[in-house]
């Protein structure tokens, strides 16, 4: 199928209806390479897969590591690239008044439910080689799913910040105009004061990034010490039976998840405290 | 001119002598209206301040204090009428001023660092920035709190921070909000006495207020407002000791809700 979606004939003019079917049989192909019928042979391990899944985690199995390794590295990234542009955006959206403001403002909170799956989709047909910027040749790479997660997260952390700065300017606005401050330097004193609860919504962001499978399976293609991250691997190992490494891959992403949202909460809790 | 806000020739001419050493005055405002969903709040307000002592902007809670200074300094535009410093329009003025809120708005940082905002934001040098920030420390008697964060400061000492920071650079026209409201004793007379050093100093201030005592004890020249109409403004020993306006008597009786 690879092949065959390389040949000039299936890159001349695609359908989308062709790339979905194309795409999801290239994934069909790469999971096949893996033997599908180990989910039956597996299956009476899994009372002692929990156990195995623990050792896994206290050896420090290279494996796993590398997983959650790529998977902090993609969705670190995919936050850091989000917010340098939805920090600004956020800002700028809550200070400027142009006509329209109110559409964009209820587009981009709309736009924090974005489907993993057709962001996934949308940037495959970008990324594939018959798409504009296969040339690339971006596809089922890390970065492919460093892309798609940044998409799926910007609306998040634009949004977010933006209700963050649009309070904090209710209360700072009539100073910084006092003080004739330019746009620029009414964005930077507020990035800089909201600074806790903006990084409250950067974590909600990198939470949403970590736990998604939709985008990076599709752009990423779960290939073996390329593009595994935890979600991917849960879902393959688990449809495959290898429940110990799935349940390893399971229990670090839901201590990474939970930690996450907990530190979320006690950062805003305390800056909220301390700074009101 | 506004009824009630006579001015003798002598007088004005005092306060023209004055001007010489003050770009941005005489302060004047000519039948300025301003009115928020077809409600009036500042109605045909004209007045003309020329001396750089302190102009204290009196009335009871609602009058149109607030208004009326955002006005002056630019927060606000008239919907009708003109305000002009000198031969400044509010905007350019604007830049030689600095104006605290009613309620102190200060940064969610140290009090060092609320006046290194204004200092950065003013593009002063580098090397000249701490020098500033100490000497308004001392000024407002906050020398040691530097390095607290501003929010977990007293009211008093809020207040006192709000004021040192507007005049960190000196400017030439300071517009306190009522800088005193909801202050202990203790409180109101530190804050009063850094309005006193500052104004004596030769910035002119002008500041609103609902207490008769503190307009007695800090005004030169005092603006009476009531529902968004200035019904006197006289200086303060005429304006205290034989009112023209009934309404401004009645208030200074007592008789009006401060
Ligand atoms: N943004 C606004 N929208 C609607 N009405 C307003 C607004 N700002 C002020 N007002 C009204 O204008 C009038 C004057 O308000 P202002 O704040 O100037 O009073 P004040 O004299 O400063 O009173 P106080 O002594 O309580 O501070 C009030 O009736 C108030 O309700
Ligand atoms: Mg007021």
């Amino acid at each position: 199928m690879v092949r065959c979606w390389r040949s000039k004939r299936a890159s001349e003019r695609m359908t989308l209806c062709v790339l979905m079917r194309t795409g999801f049989r290239t994934h069909e192909t790469i999971w096949g390479r893996r033997r599908p019928y180990d989910r039956f042979s597996n299956m009476n391990e899994s009372p002692s897969a929990i156990g195995t899944a623990l050792s896994m985690i206290a050896t420090l199995d290279a494996d796993l590591f590398e997983i959650v390794l790529l998977s902090l590295q993609v969705s670190l990234g995919a936050v850091a690239i989000a917010s340098i542009i939805a920090l600004p955006l956020g800002a700028l959206i809550a200070l400027q008044r142009f006509p329209g403001r109110r559409a964009v403002v209820i587009l981009l909170n709309a736009m924090m439910g974005l489907p993993p799956v057709v962001v996934g989709l949308m940037v495959y047909v970008l990324l594939s080689r018959a798409g504009p910027l296969g040339s690339m040749g971006l596809l089922f790479t890390p970065t492919a799913m460093v892309i798609a997660q940044s998409i799926i997260v910007l609306p998040i952390i634009a949004a977010l910040s933006r209700q963050t700065i649009a309070d904090l300017h209710e209360e700072y606005g009539e100073y910084l105009r006092s003080l004739g401050c330019t746009p620029m330097q009414s964005i930077a004193t507020l990035l800089w004061d909201g600074r806790f609860r903006l990084l409250t919504a950067i974590m909600a962001g990198f939470g949403r990034a970590i736990a998604e499978v939709g985008a990076v399976i599709i752009v990423g293609g779960n290939i073996q010490h390329s593009t595994r991250v935890m979600t991917t691997t849960i879902a393959l190992e688990t449809s495959k039976g290898n429940l110990a490494l799935a349940l390893g891959l399971g229990v670090m992403l839901l201590t990474l998840a939970l930690g996450i949202n907990a530190a979320a909460l006690v950062i805003s809790d305390t800056a909220r405290r301390r700074y009101g | 001119m506004a009824d009630g806000a006579p001015h003798t020739e002598a007088r004005e001419y005092e306060q023209r002598d004055s001007i010489a050493k003050h770009p941005l005055l005489p302060l004047v405002a000519r039948g300025v209206d301003f009115g928020i969903n077809g409600q009036r709040i500042i109605d045909d307000v004209s007045f003309w301040i020329g001396s750089s002592g302190r102009t204290v902007i009196l009335g009871p809670n609602g009058a149109g204090k607030s208004v009326m200074l955002r006005l002056c300094h630019g927060l606000l535009k008239p919907t009708r009428g003109e305000i002009r410093w000198g031969d400044m329009s509010v905007a350019d003025a604007r830049e030689q001023q600095a104006m605290t809120s009613q309620k102190p708005v200060l940064l969610r940082r140290t009090v060092n660092d609320n006046l290194l905002h204004v200092l950065r934001v003013k593009g002063v040098p580098l090397g000249e920035r701490q020098a500033l920030v100490d000497a308004a420390l001392e000024q407002a008697g906050l020398t040691d709190l530097g390095g607290r964060h501003a929010r977990d400061l007293s009211g008093g000492q809020q207040q006192r921070l709000a004021i040192a920071r507007a005049f960190v650079l000196k400017p030439k026209v300071l517009l306190l909000d009522e800088p005193t409201a909801n202050l202990d004793p203790a409180a109101v007379r530190g804050v009063e006495e850094l309005i006193g050093a500052i104004g004596a100093a030769g910035t002119k201030i002008l500041m609103t207020t609902h207490d008769i005592a503190q307009a007695k004890r800090l005004a030169a020249d005092v603006m009476f407002l009531n529902q968004g109409r200035l019904l006197e403004h006289a200086p303060a020993m005429e304006f205290f000791s034989s009112p023209k306006d009934p309404v401004a008597a009645r208030f200074l009786a007592g008789e009006l809700p401060a």
